[in-house]
């Protein structure tokens, strides 16, 4: 019963939307703008960072949905990093809740209340203390409602959790661990670039009928500022956003190594390179589509990623792309990622994929 | 004097470990016993607690006096060069905690092992690391102990039996067990010390390696330092029930008063005496950490100034051991405070011999990911990595 109840509001907001539309060859920048159009409540905008976009989306799912949950390790008094500010005060401590200190509790905990028709929203402080909560998260949450023959699901569950490089994090306060999670059929990884797909993206994940893993990139957290509207409104999941055009090379990351791809485009352009830069937005599923219509028009590829190279994200990519284009390739796809070591602690700056070997590695495809 | 506490080391490691004390001084440093009571007594849990007459003589409380001192001095020097930025990423600060490093250390030998969390700085200084490679680990400098890769939450010293340093919470209680699974095998009347806080207490993995542990009869102390705070939560508002050294049902456990370096003490002798015939023990150490959680908490937004203050004025293990010693006549208040201006003048030192020591070379990145380096291939766009053999 309250499973229906859940599924129709999911397809109302997504209707509302647009999401799960067909999906063509559109213009996916346009069409997030037509999605952002479409808000309920007002219509301005506000300059804010990305906490403060997470947490006005937190604001709208508790407020729109009287049964979503927000907890976590500290989230009572705004967490760590001031995401859940304001939420305690106003939804009370029944919905917004502090955990012990147990990742694999907290995931199992957040699946239950998920399966009774919730939306549970878990924070998990550190994408680094994921790892107690990956039994739970790939075992339970991913193969509910395969292995239930649809009866039951834990679509409302929602982890949040802060992902990336800080500058000074270490081991244990800076890795990437999508990837692990990418491998997973039945979870969605979604991770934002910017207050204003933070906010989106977050509240459609929060409303998918499917458990969603969201990583925000902590190093944008307070640094990155951007317009975003005020009202309710969500950008579409499993659809990658092609954020600038080019037609030498196409370049794809995700999250706060956008904005490093970014500084390499610009520099590009300088030797008369021109890219065309896509956010994937959604990790799984990920938009294909839009990929190969890019790389069909560029052919080249380099993807970005902070996480190690070897078996991160970027393979899985390579690899498709190779599949669906590869006659249309004019180079090997290049991937500039983090290296294969433990995330270093003084070697921080040898260890990220930064601008310079961003453009060296463009160059090198481009002169194939 | 210095000899009470260098003679339990392994004569194979003495000459290995600088020694932390200094040689012979015009204060009393006889070995006469001394009988001391503690001043709260043990709480046990399904086990009779041991006597609350603690035995120690002169030498080794004017010893506790210095490495104490010594441990609150570098940990406040710590403070100022992370504000300083010279030291990066986390810092976790043991000041008030000291008398659970010393007092454990008192009780073992250095066959013993020793493994904690991340607040490890003072862990590795009663171990018999030394000022300069703790200073120099903390600004990531290769003469640290960990050669600068591991920074403020990795400090190691396999000589002294000291496993680290560990920054995922709870993590290192399995591994304490299996330290102590390999002690039982070889039979040598080694234990673990297996070091974890409050806010680790509601970890599972921490039951499952009870379980295993009461199971196999393993000798391993679970030593829970409860400062009370998980980071900013109250140990009332994490956990169900807050007397951990009862959460380990059918192992037996002791309440310590942990800024009594003599209870600690006592404890410790007990339990290592305990769990070489019987499995298992939890102690907990009720202590307090002055700083906050790390550097970037300022530790009075949850808890008021008056109650840290408090702390400091009732039971400051530093300040008991003074009274201790002043009240037995066992130096003057003038020698220590000389004392600690010599200690002062020494950390300064050793940190200046930190601040030379040079970062680590770029090579060292990929050393150490495999043995041997094997099978690493370190490429990216930048040429000027080098790609290492396979095997």
């Amino acid at each position: 019963m309250a499973m229906k109840v859940l599924r129709e509001v999911g397809r109302k907001r997504s209707g509302a939307a647009g999401i799960g539309g067909s999906r063509g060859f559109a213009d996916c920048a346009a069409a997030a703008m037509g999605v952002a159009e479409r808000r309920e409540g007002g219509g301005g905008t506000k300059a804010v960072n990305l906490f403060t976009a997470v947490n006005q989306a937190l604001h709208i799912a508790l407020d729109t949905d009287p049964r979503s949950y927000v907890f976590g390790e500290d989230v009572g008094f705004g967490g760590v990093f001031r995401c859940t500010t304001g939420l305690a005060d106003r939804f009370g401590k029944n919905r917004v809740f502090n955990t012990p200190l147990c990742e694999q509790g907290i995931a199992g905990f957040a699946i239950g209340l998920a399966a009774m028709g919730n939306r549970a929203i878990a924070e998990i402080q550190f994408a680094d203390y994921i790892f107690p909560a990956f039994d739970q998260l790939v075992n339970e949450a991913a193969k509910f409602r395969y292995r239930s023959g649809n009866e039951f699901n834990c679509g409302g569950l929602t982890i949040r959790s802060p992902y990336g490089a800080v500058g000074h994090g270490g081991h244990y306060h800076s890795q990437s661990p999508e990837a692990f999670f990418c491998h997973v059929p039945g979870l969605k990884v979604v991770i934002p670039r910017s207050p204003r797909e933070a906010k989106g993206l977050l509240l459609a994940s929060i409303r998918d009928p499917n458990p969603v893993i969201f990583f925000e990139p902590k190093w944008l957290y307070r640094l990155s500022v951007e317009e975003v509207p005020e009202g309710d409104y969500m950008l579409p999941l499993s659809q990658a956003e092609v954020i600038r055009k080019g037609s030498d090379i196409t370049l794809i990351g995700w999250g706060a190594q956008l904005a490093v791809l970014e500084q390499a485009c610009e520099d590009a352009a300088k030797d008369g390179i021109s890219c065309e830069l896509i956010d994937l937005r959604t990790l799984i599923p990920w938009d294909k589509e839009t990929v190969e219509a890019s790389v069909s028009k560029t052919g080249k590829l380099l993807i970005s990623h902070e996480a190690p190279i070897t078996g991160g994200f970027g393979a899985e990519i390579a690899a498709s792309i190779a599949e669906r284009c590869f006659l249309r390739l004019e180079a090997p796809v290049a991937r500039v990622c983090g290296l294969d070591t433990p995330f270093p602690l003084v070697y921080e700056p040898f260890y990220m994929p930064t601008k310079n070997k961003i453009l060296d590695a463009i160059k090198a495809t481009v002169n194939y | 004097m210095a000899a009470a506490i260098l003679r339990r080391l392994n004569p194979t490691t003495a000459t290995l470990v600088a020694p932390l004390l200094p040689l012979a001084r015009a204060a009393s440093d006889s070995t006469s016993p001394l009988t001391i009571e503690t001043s709260l007594p043990f709480f046990p849990h399904n086990i009779d607690p041991p006597s609350r007459t603690v035995s120690t003589t002169p030498a080794e409380l004017l010893a506790t006096f210095r490495t104490m001192a010594l441990m609150r001095r570098a940990e406040i020097a710590a403070d100022s060069l992370y504000k300083a930025k010279l030291i990066r990423g986390f810092c976790h600060l043991y000041d008030g905690q000291e008398a659970v490093a010393v007092g454990m250390e008192a009780a073992i030998t250095r066959r013993d092992a020793i493994i904690t969390a991340y607040r490890d700085h003072c862990l590795y200084l009663a171990r018999g690391g030394t000022l300069v490679a703790a200073f120099a680990e903390l600004m990531g400098r290769v003469d640290g102990c960990s050669r600068g890769k591991g920074g403020s939450m990795h400090f190691y010293k396999k000589d002294a039996g000291f496993f680290g340093g560990h920054g995922i919470v709870g993590a290192q209680v399995p591994l304490g067990c299996g330290l102590a699974f390999a002690q039982r095998y070889r039979k040598e009347g080694t234990v673990t010390f297996d070091l974890y806080g409050d806010g680790a207490a509601n970890q599972g993995q921490l039951f499952e390696a009870l379980n295993m542990a009461a199971l196999w009869k393993l000798p391993v102390i679970l030593v829970c330092e409860n400062n009370h705070y998980g980071m900013g939560t109250a140990e009332w508002r994490a956990s169900k029930s807050a007397a951990y050294y009862t959460r380990g049902d059918y192992v037996p456990g002791l309440k310590v008063d942990g800024m009594d370096f003599l209870a600690v003490k006592q404890a410790c002798k007990f339990a290592k005496e305990h769990v070489l015939e019987n499995g298992p023990i939890i102690l907990e150490m009720d202590t307090y950490r002055y700083h906050g959680h790390s550097m970037s908490d300022p530790g009075s937004t949850y808890r008021t100034r008056d109650e840290i203050a408090g702390i400091r004025q009732e039971r400051d293990p530093i300040e008991r051991v003074r009274k201790l010693i002043l009240a037995h006549d066992l130096a003057t208040a003038q020698e220590l405070k000389d004392m600690e201006k010599e200690i002062r003048k020494e950390v300064d030192i050793a940190i200046a011999k930190a601040k030379e020591s040079p970062m680590p070379d770029e090579s060292e990145l990929f050393k150490n990911v495999y043995v041997n380096d094997c099978g690493l291939e370190s490429f990216g766009v930048d040429r000027k990595v080098v790609r290492t053999v396979l095997p």
